[in-house]
């Protein structure tokens, strides 16, 4: 080698000695005290009554506990359970149709058919039920405008209609949202493999679907559990309504509260069934390249599709509408004072309104130390506010009423208490948003916020929240829309003077004021619909990306 | 020479596996050091944990003579005083860039401060715009200049250029250079890219499996890469092995007098711009390909036992296909295995 420079010789160790085994993994920052701090006091504020509820029932007279053991109650959980199943499955069957015929078909209209089969949702259930009553039988609007009697409904079949008009469209929602993120690529490498299209679908596309179709049931199957407005209008004996009797007619208030307890408990065993059946296979979902092909219906299964559209609008939508019209219109022809129930809209919109800002503050900290500060504990959080969301709310009100009346005398039937109740019933809707947009944000700008000399607390004031704020007006949205229509917890707690629409919606109808009833309902259904086509519009502040 | 940023011997693991492993770095007072390595060597970790956004098992960290983590005591990140410059910028969104770098800058002279660093990077008339409505270039010189407001002498930068487009990336590294060296602020960065590390930096810490295996000035690591890995890692590098015989290391190229022990196994390090081939008949390859690139060219070489060689020669210099050559060689490195020669 013909060289210039002197050569550098360099000794390379053998084997350079790496870093010594690893121990330990990696230590993580709890998060900032006062999140906490903030987080305890909320969920004190959310569990205490229930722990007060599980004392009182230990101490509950003989008399109670021979209700609890009685034929008649086994009788009434037996019915509640079937009642919640039969209403579960009408809701799947409906639900699930009407996803598959505007997800995946190509039938006309779709959107305009989408929003109005989803419209219900904004239909409190014993609304419906207040419109079913009123219009069917011998002497009801239907018969009244055609001539033709209907029968009357009332009872089990009544009761049935209501609740699975108001809860289907749950169902409807999340299976529709599931089946368009299904991959088309998937079902087509499938045929590509000589799969027939059933088993394509038995294989592929239901296991894909049946978390959305499970997670709508669950919903479906809660939401009936706990419902008490269209099953007392609709004189159907279901645990809530008996409840109610014995809570508001009887001195000895623990018969209602074991009750209470059973309901509780059932309430628990829906959701434990829910999760067992869910499997375990997990499926990889991303964003597909391009939407599923639609499906081609022949015409008569296009005939067929409208007309099972068709049918549900009518009854679930035009009918309510229409008779809430009709009462409202006879009424002010037959000279009633209907006058516009200012008092109620004021309370109606106080109270959710209040309830809505304090689910958002209390929202903030529970989804920045579950997603910013992930431990056991802060998932704990998370799951604490889901299980309080599927409570009954007439076993919550209960509770609350059994704590106040003996820890809390002077806040006893007071807005305070009603408002945190309301915030804490519906505290997973404000969280479920607030934690899809808290996910969006690069926790870089967290990080670059810090190293610019701010600490936690100024970095989630002027960084992190004004980020999130799409979506915690979401979430706030959605829990305005469902204060508003509450009742049970809202008659139980409210204090004395305090009137909201739904309570002027169940008085007016339990005493067969029909006119008042029905501009209650329509002042309910208008305040309703603002947020809700709003929140229509913006799919991405409620779910995510 | 005073030291802005000492580290040593740090550790971090995630999960079981290191991240960091005796990571060691001393950064001189108004240097730009660059961190390089490949993917996953924990030149990123070693940055946040100097900024503070990651905690250390081992070790210790000092700034400014300061110690900010040692011994599981970890001044938090908004009081190391230290500037970041993140990878995607991370700028806010939903103020102006003003806002975002006046965000850091307290008291009373805040407006002016904003106004000068802005003027700095040349952005002062685009105090009122938004994030999303600036270009890549526009947004790197925003957090760059939010990173300086408050007014650190300590910035560190994350993959500064990862995010730019080719033509924008060699404009902003000259423009960064420009920024920082008119600040007088000490600046450390990590970059995968090699050729960016040796472009910008005083300082280049080569990273490898969480620590760091070398590091010196450009010239001395790409000049005397400690490993042939390092060799190869910055920049084209031929390896070709060779035994010590009778005092001398025999290769392909030709034999290297040396003090090794007889028989110890030694690897030879060249550049294919150390390679000078000269036409001659009796020489030891011939051109087999010539790649033109205009400033340069690469020509390779067959030797006659089968080696192919690589020569970097200016674009100017006509060279045939075929051509017979003989090889000088202008500098080699050996690496050879221990034990070292007991007389050397």
């Amino acid at each position: 080698m013909n060289q210039r420079d002197p050569v550098i010789e360099i000794e390379v160790p053998a084997g350079t000695p790496m870093a010594p085994p690893a121990t330990g993994t990696q230590k993580r920052s709890p998060g900032p005290w006062y999140l906490w701090v903030a987080a305890a006091c909320i969920v004190g504020v959310v569990a205490v009554p229930l722990v007060a509820l599980g004392i009182r029932a230990l101490e509950a007279s003989d008399a109670a506990w021979e209700t609890l053991l009685s034929w008649r109650t086994v009788r009434l959980l037996v019915r509640t359970l079937l009642f919640t199943a039969l209403v579960t499955a009408s809701s799947v069957v409906i639900g699930v149709g009407g996803a598959w015929l505007l997800a995946r078909t190509d039938i006309a209209l779709r959107r305009v058919w989408g929003v109005a089969f989803a419209l219900p949702l904004v239909i409190p259930s014993y609304v419906i039920a207040l419109v079913l009553i009123s219009a069917t039988g011998p002497r009801g609007l239907l018969a009244d405008a055609t001539g033709i009697a209907v029968p009357h409904l009332i009872g089990l079949p009544g009761a049935w209609l209501a609740l699975t008009l108001s809860t289907y469209p749950y169902v409807f929602l999340v299976t529709a949202a599931a089946m368009a993120r299904l991959d088309p690529a998937l079902e087509e490498a499938a045929r590509g493999l000589g799969a027939s299209p059933t088993r394509v679908f038995r294989t592929l596309v239901m296991p894909q679907l049946r978390p959305a179709i499970g997670a709508g049931a669950l919903l479906a199957a809660l939401y009936t559990l706990s419902d008490f407005g269209a099953v007392s209008l609709m004189r159907y004996d279901v645990f809530t309504r008996v409840i109610y009797a014995q809570y508001a007619g009887r001195l000895d208030r623990s018969p209602a509260i074991v009750l209470s307890i059973v309901l509780i408990v059932a309430a628990l065993v829906v959701i434990w069934a829910e999760q067992r059946t869910r499997g375990s296979g997990a499926f990889f979902s991303r964003k597909p390249a391009r939407p599923p092909a639609p499906y081609r219906l022949s015409a008569w299964q296009r005939a067929t599709g409208i007309g099972f559209l068709g049918i549900v609008v009518s009854i679930g939508v035009l009918l309510p509408i229409g008779v809430l019209a009709a009462w409202l219109v006879r009424g002010i022809g037959l000279g009633v004072d209907v006058g516009i129930p200012w008092q109620a809209i004021a309370g109606s919109v106080t109270g959710a309104s209040l309830a809505a800002i304090v689910a958002v503050a209390a929202a903030i900290p529970i989804v920045v130390l579950a997603v910013r500060f992930t431990s056991r504990a802060s998932s704990l959080l998370e799951r604490v506010v889901y299980v309080i969301f599927s409570l009954p709310h007439i076993t919550v009100a209960i509770a609350v009423l059994a704590f106040t009346v003996r820890y809390a005398r002077p806040v006893y039937q007071s807005l305070l208490v009603l408002v945190l109740v309301y915030a804490a019933m519906f505290l997973a809707q404000a969280t479920g948003p607030a934690k899809a947009s808290l996910l969006q944000i690069d926790p870089a700008l967290d990080d670059a916020s810090r190293g610019l000399g701010k600490g936690h607390a100024a970095t989630l004031a002027r960084i992190t929240i004004p980020l999130m704020s799409k979506g915690l007006l979401a979430g706030g949205l959605l829990v305005f829309v469902t204060t508003l229509k509450e009742l049970p917890a809202t008659l139980l707690l409210r204090p004395s003077g305090f009137t909201t629409l739904s309570i002027r919606i169940w008085s007016s109808a339990d005493e067969l004021l029909y006119t008042q009833a029905s501009a209650a309902a329509l002042i309910l259904i208008a305040v309703s619909v603002i947020p809700v086509y709003y929140l229509s519009i913006k799919p991405k502040d409620v779910v995510g990306s | 020479m005073t030291t802005a940023i000492s580290a040593s011997d740090l550790r971090v693991t995630f999960d079981g596996d290191p991240a960091l492993a005796g990571f060691s770095l001393d950064v001189p007072t108004g240097s730009l050091t660059a961190v390089v390595g490949p993917s996953g060597c924990g030149k990123t970790t070693a940055l946040r944990a100097i900024a503070g956004f990651q905690d250390i098992e081992t070790g210790s960290i000092s700034i400014r003579d300061r110690i900010v983590a040692s011994n599981g005591v970890s001044v938090p990140p908004e009081r190391r005083g230290v500037g970041m410059v993140f990878q995607e910028f991370a700028l806010f969104p939903h103020i102006s860039v003003a806002e975002n770098v006046g965000y850091g800058v307290r008291g009373a002279d805040r407006v002016d401060r904003v106004q000068q660093t802005l003027a700095l990077v040349g952005l002062d008339d685009h105090r009122h715009r938004f994030p999303h409505e600036l270009s890549g270039g526009e947004q790197q010189r925003v957090a760059l200049a939010r990173a300086l407001a408050p007014g650190a002498d300590v910035v560190l930068l994350d993959e500064p250029f990862s995010s730019l487009d080719a033509p924008q990336r060699e404009r902003m590294r000259r423009e960064l250079k420009r920024i920082i060296r008119s600040a007088g602020v000490t600046a450390v960065l990590v970059t995968h890219d090699q050729a960016e590390a040796l472009a910008i930096a005083d300082k280049i810490a080569i990273m490898r499996d969480g620590h760091v295996v070398q590091s010196g000035t450009p010239v001395e690591v790409y000049g005397r890469p400690v490993s042939p890995w390092v060799a190869r890692f910055l920049g084209d590098a031929m390896i070709l092995d060779g035994t010590v015989v009778d005092g001398a290391i025999s290769t392909s190229l030709g034999s290297i007098d040396t003090a090794l022990v007889e028989g110890t196994l030694a690897q030879v390090m060249v550049r294919p711009e150390w390679v000078r081939p000269h036409r001659s008949e009796n020489g030891i390859g011939h051109v087999v390909d010539r790649e033109f690139y205009g400033h340069d060219q690469r020509v390779e070489i067959q030797l006659d036992d089968g080696t192919s060689v690589d020569a970097l020669l200016p674009g100017m210099v006509e060279v045939e296909v075929g051509t017979r050559v003989d090889i000088d060689v202008d500098d080699a490195i050996v690496y050879h295995a221990a034990p070292a020669p007991t007389d050397a």
